[in-house]
């Protein structure tokens, strides 16, 4: 019961973070954005983990937490390069 | 005793997650931003991490629980400064009561 309460708290944080990656104002402030609600899918995925009692969650929040890094990297080098856009 | 410890982490997590999340709508900047989404990465999905595998019982669980969040707590200043380093090199400007910008003086291909 408590676990669930902790997720839905969680899944309002990432809809707080939604509106931001709605209406920022440049390219940065959605990656930004994007980034911390990755973080926090991570962390439902553990708990889910928990919850169910099953650890094939784990794997899918390991591979999951390693994709968002990568793609977190590889859309700054490709936003270096260019001016400000929103 | 041992689930009022991982209960306890919970509660910070999702409290710091919240907070975290509102610091990203209501900063003024693309660099304050990043502050807040450190908050939100470390002090909310890393403290979840680690009070659900305390919580889901000492076995292999806790332990991969333990290796996502020393992942996620590595790979997270790896990809904020390289957030704030394409933001300032691509030409954001920042906000009006900022006071130093120590890589515009360091570095002349910085615009803003």
């Amino acid at each position: 019961m408590i676990l669930l309460g902790i997720m839905i708290v969680v899944f309002g944080a990432v809809l707080i973070c939604a509106i931001r990656a709605a209406l920022g104002p440049t390219a940065p402030d959605r990656v930004v954005a994007v980034d911390a609600i990755g973080a926090l899918m991570v962390a439902s995925l553990v708990l889910l983990g928990v919850y169910y009692k099953a650890s094939i969650y784990l794997d899918v929040a390991l591979v999951y937490a390693f994709l968002a890094f990568l793609g977190t990297l590889a859309i700054s080098k490709y936003l270096e390069g260019r001016g400000v856009e929103t | 005793m041992i689930e009022l410890v991982a209960y306890v982490l919970l509660g910070i997590g999702s409290a710091c997650a919240l907070i975290g999340a509102m610091g990203i709508v209501r900063f003024p900047d693309v660099y304050n931003r990043i502050h807040a989404n450190t908050v939100v990465v470390v002090g909310g999905a890393m403290m979840l991490m680690i009070g659900s595998g305390i919580l889901g019982g000492l076995s292999v669980f806790t332990l991969k629980a333990l290796i996502i969040a020393l992942f996620v707590f590595l790979t997270n200043p790896v990809s904020a400064h390289a957030i704030a380093r394409a933001a300032h090199k691509s030409g954001v400007k920042l906000w009006q009561r900022s006071v130093v910008d120590k890589l515009k003086e360091e570095k002349p291909w910085s615009k803003p």
